[in-house]
Formats: C-alpha cells, structure tokens, sequence
C-alpha cells in the first residue's frame, strides 16, 4: 500500500524551475532512495513534501489524505519526520533539549519513553546529554539529528544525506542504523550522495536529473544499470 | 557615592527591562524593533489615564498598561513586520522606524504635546538605613528587574514553550519540522517584550515624570545600546548591560558633566564593541561540518 504518494509536482525558487513535474511513491516498510548529482533537486523534494517549500502544482499524498495547505509544523503530527541536509540541530541548546524539541508535539508523559529509547539506540547521546549541542562532533550531531527526528515516532522518516562528511566507519553505521529501523518498521525516504551504499540497502529507487526522474528501479537493478554504474558509481 | 550607586542600579534596570524587548525580539526575528521604546511611552500614557481620568487603584492601572501594550505589540508585528519575514533587513529597519514615528504621532493628537506630569505610583515610603535614603521607586524598579529576570531565565530554560523559542531563534525551518508554529511563537516574543516594556514605562514615569509622545525614544535607544553593550540576543546580556549602562550614566553625570552623560554613555558602548564585537556576553557557536 502507498504511504506517500507526489504526483507531478513543480517547485520553483522564485524563478528557477527547481523541480519538473516529479512522481514517485513510497510504499508502508520500504526503504526508498532518491539518489542524484549536485543541484538536482532531492533536498528540494524532501523538503516540499515536509512542507517547507509549496508546490506550484502537482499533489502529495501521505496515507490517502492531501498535505497540500497543511502548514509545514502540523505535518510531522501526521506521522512524518525529515532530517535535514546539514542536520541543523540546535547548536545553542543542549543534546537533552534538542531531543525534547523533537517530541514537540508529544505529550510530557511520553517523552521520557521516547528519549530513553533514543538513549538506548544512541548511547553516546546519553553519555553527553547536557552538553550543548553545537560542541558535538560531527557524527554526534548526525546521531542527534537522526535521535530527533525519530523523537516524533515517525511512520515516514525522511533523511537527506545522513552521511555527508562522516569517517566510513560512521557511515557504514548510520546505514547499518537505518536497516534496523526499517526491520522495526519505520518507513524511509533517503537522499544520499552516496549512492552505492544507498542503493545497497535500497528496496526501490529514483535517480534524479535537474528536477526529473530519469530512471527508476529496484536498488540491485540500478547497481548493474550501466548510464548509473557511470554517473554515480564511479564506472 | 553610595547613593549614586543605587540611583545608577535603578536607572539601569529599568534599562535593563526595556533591553530584554529588544533582545528577544532580535534574537527570534532578527531585527531591531526602533518602536520599542514607543511602546514604552503608550504604556505610560495608558497608565496616566488609568489612573488620572478613571481613577484605578495603581495594580490596576499598571495591568491595563501590561495589557494595552501586549495587544500593540502583537498587532505591530502581524500587521508591520509580519508580511516582510523574507524581505531585506534594510527593509525591516525602516518600517520599524516609521512604526516608530507613527506611535508617537498617533500619541500626539491623543494626548497632544503638552507634558503630562505623571503621578508616581510608587507612593511607598522612602527606605532609611543609617545615612542613605533610597526612594521606593528605586527599590521597586529593582526589585521588579530580578524577578522578570528570573521569571525569563526560568522560562526559556525549563518550559516547553521557552526552549521552543529558542529554538526558534536558532533555526526558522528546522523548529518547524519539529511541530513549533514559528508565528505563534513570534508572537509570544512580541507579547512578553510589549509588556515589560509597559511595566518599564511605568516605572520610568514614575521616576522622572514628565509624559510626552517622545518620552519613549531616548530611553529605547539607551536601552537598545545596553542590549548590544550586553551581547544581543543574550538575555543575562541585556540584564548586565541595562544595570551598567545606568551606572556608567548616573555617575557621568554626578562626576564629569550632565551634558555630556550620554555622549559618555554611547563612548563607552563604541569602546566595548571595539574590543569585544559579540558584546559582554554575545556568544558564537560555531557549526561542525
Ligand atoms: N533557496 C534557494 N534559492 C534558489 N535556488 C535554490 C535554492 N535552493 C536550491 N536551489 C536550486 O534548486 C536546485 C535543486 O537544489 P537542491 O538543493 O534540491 O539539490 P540537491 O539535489 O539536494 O543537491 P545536493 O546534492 O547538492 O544537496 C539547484 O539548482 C539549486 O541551485
Ligand atoms: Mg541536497
């Protein structure tokens, strides 16, 4: 069954076409990658269907009913978490605060259940929980990010480029971290640069051009299609 | 010498209470609210005809004053500031200044530019302790600066809503992926700023009480100095910068000359910036890539 469904969407930054009429969808327990260059337009659609950006045209669709109008911070009551390119925790508050933010919407009773399972799968949050965040390391930060965004208990989660700038133990970690939660069952949408890793433990992907889709697939297909072996595998 | 000390300490805070307006809305909106200081003289004026025309008891004339000027504040920003969220700061800045001039000129057919003497609404008796008198209104205008400093550490530090302004001042979009209503929490900014600043019209007419349309202007941008002299966006910032500002002040012209106080006041603040930029308590965090 389809958990999100775009259709045909247009977004523009003011007058630059950043996005050409896109469909996808992503169904309940898959993990979907969006994978693409620089500039082509995967944090764009993220963030159009997290309500930060509005379409010109098109629909997008979360568990059959509409998000078109919904204001971006009554979305993430729907079900739906996107973490952000560039992480953008709050460097000012502490590791603690930026994980109560994250449960915003939930009540106080629930958030230290959610903030010890947090704890449980990011023990080096627990260890630092006072800290302020922007004196985290780099790969804290992309822990509290993903320890945020999972605050909300989401159904979709949403992440663009958790491995930007992590040491390659880190990353094979965060993607090790990502397989577990899909097997719990959270539903991923995931943006990478990197997109052998990404297609590897992909179910199903979209490559996307200067705001298109041109070509889609299940992820081992992609891996042996050669214009993606080119593009983005290195050859 | 101990006099002045006290007299610089109550002129400070309530510099200091006006400068928490102008820290926190810059800290979330990122932009100098120049009608700050206006709001404070409408906030004296609602409290002079509270007391004046309809005879309130004080606790009520000063809550009517807190009240007007929250519903304002709020108002300025949705109609003023609001619809230019996204445009130049440049922009901003001049709007801010001709809401400015616009609450004083509304206040002006209101009230019209003669003076009001304003009653003092502090009608305690006057401490005594060995040689040294000091004023009610002194006591009470520092009194009410440690408890709203207290009261807002306290809520940006442990309630949901305060740390959620914070947020907000932080990082627009990512609080609303959080489920924060970036407006709403706007608003609030404006409506806690608003109000201390009625409570420090209040106390500022109450110690120098003379009440016109432009009462507001020079107090607002001396408070808006100890912001920045503070560190802005700092809340202890404002705090430590209004008190000193004051002393700095007080003393200036008890020992130098009362002409040149607030030329004294303003070299002081180019001073600090030239050494400290971020200001006494600006911090700077910077982002790990
Ligand atoms: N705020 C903005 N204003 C104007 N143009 C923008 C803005 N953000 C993105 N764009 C443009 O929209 C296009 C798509 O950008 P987007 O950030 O979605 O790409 P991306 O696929 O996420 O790239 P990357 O892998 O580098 O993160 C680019 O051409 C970019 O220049
Ligand atoms: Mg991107």
């Amino acid at each position: 069954m389809s958990m999100l469904k775009v259709e045909d969407i247009n977004v523009y930054y003011g007058n630059i076409h950043a996005i050409k009429g896109i469909s996808f969808e992503v169904n309940e327990g898959e993990i979907v990658t969006l994978i693409g260059a620089n500039g082509a337009g995967k944090s764009t659609t993220l963030n159009t269907v997290a309500g930060l950006l509005k379409p010109a045209t098109g629909s997008v669709e979360f568990e059959g009913s509409s998000l078109l109008g919904v204001p971006a911070h009554k979305i993430v009551n729907r079900g739906m978490a996107l973490c952000p390119e560039g992480r953008r925790i709050f460097l000012q508050l502490s590791v603690q605060e930026n994980l109560e933010m994250g449960a915003y919407t939930r009540s106080s009773a629930e958030i230290a259940d959610l903030i010890a399972d947090v704890y449980d799968r990011f023990p080096r949050l627990k260890e630092r929980y006072k800290q302020i965040a922007g004196t985290l390391s780099g790969g804290e930060q992309q822990m509290l990010a993903m320890g945020r965004a999972l605050m909300s208990k989401p159904k979709l989660m949403m992440l663009d480029e958790p491995s930007m700038g992590l040491a390659p133990i880190l990353v094979e970690k965060i993607f090790q971290i990502i397989e577990e939660l899909n097997k719990a069952g959270t539903t991923i949408l995931l943006v990478e640069q990197n997109a052998q890793m990404a297609l590897s433990i992909a179910h199903r992907s979209y490559v996307l051009e200067t705001g298109r889709i041109v070509n889609m697939g299940t992820g081992d297909e992609l891996l042996k299609d050669d214009t993606v072996r080119k593009a983005y595998l290195g050859g | 010498m101990l006099n002045y000390l006290i007299n610089g300490i109550s002129l400070g805070s309530v510099y200091a209470i006006i400068a928490l307006g102008y820290t926190m809305v810059y800290g979330i909106a990122k932009m100098l609210n120049f009608a700050h200081g206006d709001v404070i003289m409408i906030g004296g004026y609602v409290a002079y005809c509270a007391t004046s025309y309809l005879g309130w008891p004080v606790l009520f004339c000063v809550l009517a004053s807190v009240v007007v000027c929250i519903v304002l504040g709020i108002v300025i920003e949705r109609l003023a500031y609001k619809p230019l969220r996204n445009a130049s700061s440049l922009a901003v800045l001049i709007t801010a200044i001709g809401v400015s001039y616009f609450l004083q000129n509304i206040a002006l057919i209101i009230w019209t530019s003669n003076p009001k003497s304003f009653p003092n609404m502090v009608t305690l008796p006057p401490l005594v302790i060995g040689g040294l008198q000091i004023s009610s209104v002194a006591l009470v205008t520092i009194a009410a600066c440690i408890v709203i400093m207290i009261a807002l550490t306290l809520f940006t530090g442990k309630t949901k809503m305060g740390k959620a302004m914070r947020a907000v001042s932080e990082d627009k979009d990512a609080a609303r992926l959080m489920g924060i209503n970036v407006d709403a929490t706007i608003s609030l900014t404006f409506a806690i700023g608003s109000g201390l600043a009625a409570i420090a019209g209040v106390l500022l007419c109450s110690a120098y009480p003379t009440l016109m349309p432009t009462t507001g202007a020079m107090p607002g941008i001396k408070a808006f100095t100890a912001a920045v002299f503070g560190g802005i966006g700092s809340i202890p910032g404002a705090m430590l910068g209004g008190i000193l500002l004051g002393i700095i002040e007080i003393f200036g012209k008890a020992y130098i000359s009362t002409q040149l106080s607030d030329a004294i006041v303003f070299s002081v603040l180019i001073l600090i910036l030239l050494v400290k930029p971020t200001g006494l308590m600006g911090k700077k965090v910077n982002e790990k890539v």
